[in-house]
């Protein structure tokens, strides 16, 4: 009975969050507890170790919020808010999210197009590789400011900078991994096409487009994850008219570590579910393509 | 039945004396008389490498007529698949002429004039059957009309006709190279060029494919070039088997069939099968001992 319960898969997992659990609370009781015992004696008021313990998880900024803290103000922010309000955490979600799809959509259009490109024309490959990648090693938080005060010196603001710092990280991955899985063609295919004086339109259209499908799809993983962080990134310089970011830039602010927080685990949420629906999409298309098995 | 070691000595020698009486007038080795479908004259291909140049292919010179169905057969490297490709327009000759169905092999190819099957079935894994067979046909820009009608057509000639919506991976073997034959059919060309198509498949798959590449040549009345290494194969189906060596690869020999066209898997157990088989051993190993 005991062994078998070690072997259940759910058994490792709860057993590791059960571990994260109480190393963060005995973290938390450190950190906040030293810093509530820290007050206490600047304004020389006696305590105890037993009066500690029950604060330090109770404190309104502490520098480590506990996971009970941070559940009751997501639920407080996503449930008890009405969604149109600015203090609903989906609210904010929402902008996040729809910068970071179209941010995506647009970086995924631009990956595919410079990948067709630099699979048809070796000119583009050496005039346009070296840039793909030089754009990458440009920290995204140096860029995103100039893209901002660029456009908004245009009268572009909101969305659209937003979209364009997203698009920018996830064209990336998109070009890499198409690149690749363009040419990934079987050769004895490229032959048989050959045998049919095939265009170079028709071997695109039906060969190297469903060659490159798994590349694509990996990659469009990689780019809704760096889409949201470009999004989030965005958020932080744009003067904070909302969103995730801005959330996470306020509660530094004010020192709303508990708002911080339940932003974090918002965000990470939030591309589990970018991801995992890319995930659904994959299997639903290869399978349906019979890539497959 | 015979003993086979009788009749190979006479064969060898004189298979015409050894073959005439069991199968009569029927012979393929009758004169030919088709118009000429596939004309090579001092051919010879070297690729260059690191180690420098290799010798593909030298002084090839080889007629096949309308009709026939010729093998080429020989130990590998000997240029047997090169020589198809060149054909194909897959590879270009560095040296002598080479014209397919009267003009150059890269018209012929742009023209679709020719099917090619590949070793390997070479099926899209993201189509199914009826769809990998409609794919030349797609190219070529036919109606769908007619691409159902063909598709149905051939499908129905290799044995496939309740497989059109499976995906290939749902076949075995010996199903997807009959679907890649049946592909290489839709287009209806009058040459089929295959490249050990039947290589990679268990020999009662083999037999079975055999018999119904043999019906279907004889129905279509098509040219076929067939590459193989297996003796007994080339014998069954061919009116011309092209025996070659390699290093350089070249043509070692031409054996024209005494077998009649129409054939059956008895003829296996014939003299006349067993002396044509044991003639190209004997090539094979004669060109061998040079080597």
């Amino acid at each position: 009975m005991h062994k078998r319960l070690m072997d259940k898969p759910w058994f490792a997992v709860i057993c590791m969050i059960g571990a994260v659990l109480v190393v963060w609370y005995i973290a938390a009781l450190l950190l906040n507890g030293n810093q509530l015992i820290n007050t206490l004696e600047r304004k020389k008021v006696a305590w105890s170790y037993s009066h500690i313990v029950t604060e330090a998880y109770g404190i309104k900024r502490p520098p480590l919020p506990v996971p009970h803290q941070i559940a009751a103000e997501l639920y407080k922010t996503v449930f008890d808010t009405k969604v149109t309000s600015k203090r609903s955490l989906l609210y904010h979600t929402q902008i996040t999210l729809n910068s970071t799809l179209l941010g995506f959509t647009l970086g995924v259009f631009l990956g595919i197009l410079i990948a067709v490109g630099i699979v048809h024309n070796r000119t583009l490959e050496a005039s346009l590789m070296p840039w793909v990648i030089a754009s990458q090693t440009i920290p995204i938080l140096a860029i995103a400011p100039i893209i901002v005060v660029v456009l908004g010196a245009i009268n572009l603001t909101g969305l659209v900078p937003k979209s364009l710092i997203s698009m920018y990280l996830s064209f990336f991955p998109v070009t890499i991994g198409m690149v690749k899985g363009l040419r990934a063609a079987d050769k004895l295919h490229s032959e048989l096409l050959m045998t049919y004086n095939a265009s170079a339109r028709q071997v695109f259209w039906k060969l190297r487009w469903f060659a490159a499908q798994p590349y694509l799809f990996a990659s469009l993983k990689i780019a809704i994850a760096a889409a949201l962080v470009g999004a989030i990134v965005a958020e932080l310089p744009t003067g904070a008219q909302g969103g995730l970011g801005s959330r996470l830039l306020s509660g530094s602010y004010y020192g709303q570590t508990v708002q911080i927080w339940s932003a974090l685990v918002m965000s990470a949420l939030l591309g589990c579910l970018l991801v995992w629906l890319v995930t659904l999409m994959e299997s639903w298309v290869l399978k349906r393509r019979g890539l497959t098995v | 039945m015979m003993l086979v070691t009788e009749s190979t000595n006479a064969a060898t020698d004189n298979i015409e004396a050894a073959i005439s009486p069991e199968f009569g007038a029927d012979s393929a080795s009758e004169p030919q008389t088709g118009r000429q479908m596939i004309g090579i004259k001092d051919l010879s291909l070297v690729f260059e490498t690191n180690d420098g140049p290799v010798h593909a292919l030298s002084h090839i010179d080889l007629d096949i007529r309308e009709g026939d169905f010729v093998s080429f057969i020989g130990p590998s490297g000997c240029g047997k698949t090169t020589l198809l490709r060149v054909i194909a327009d897959l590879e270009k000759q560095t040296g002598g002429t080479i014209h397919v169905d009267g003009t150059s092999p890269e018209d012929a190819r742009l023209n679709r004039m020719y099917g090619y099957v590949f070793q390997a079935p070479a099926l899209f894994p993201w189509r199914t059957i009826a769809e990998n067979c409609a794919l030349p046909l797609e190219i070529s820009s036919q109606t769908k009309e007619k691409q159902r009608r063909q598709v149905d057509k051939y499908l129905a000639m290799v044995g496939l006709q309740d497989f059109h919506k499976k995906f290939p991976w749902q076949l075995s073997g010996g199903m997807q190279q009959r679907a890649s034959i049946a592909r290489a059919l839709c287009l209806e060309p009058d040459l089929l060029l295959m490249d050990e198509p039947f290589g990679a498949l268990d020999e009662i798959t083999r037999d079975h494919l055999n018999l119904e590449l043999l019906n279907i040549w004889e129905s279509t009345g098509k040219t076929v070039v067939f590459v193989t290494h297996s003796i007994p194969e080339a014998v069954l189906l061919s009116t011309h088997i092209v025996v070659m060596s390699p290093r350089p690869g070249r043509i070692a020999k031409v054996i024209k069939s005494p077998l009649p066209r129409h054939k059956t898997l008895a003829m296996r157990d014939s003299d006349t099968f067993n002396a044509l088989a044991s003639q190209i051993r004997e090539v094979l190993a004669t060109d061998h001992q040079i080597d």
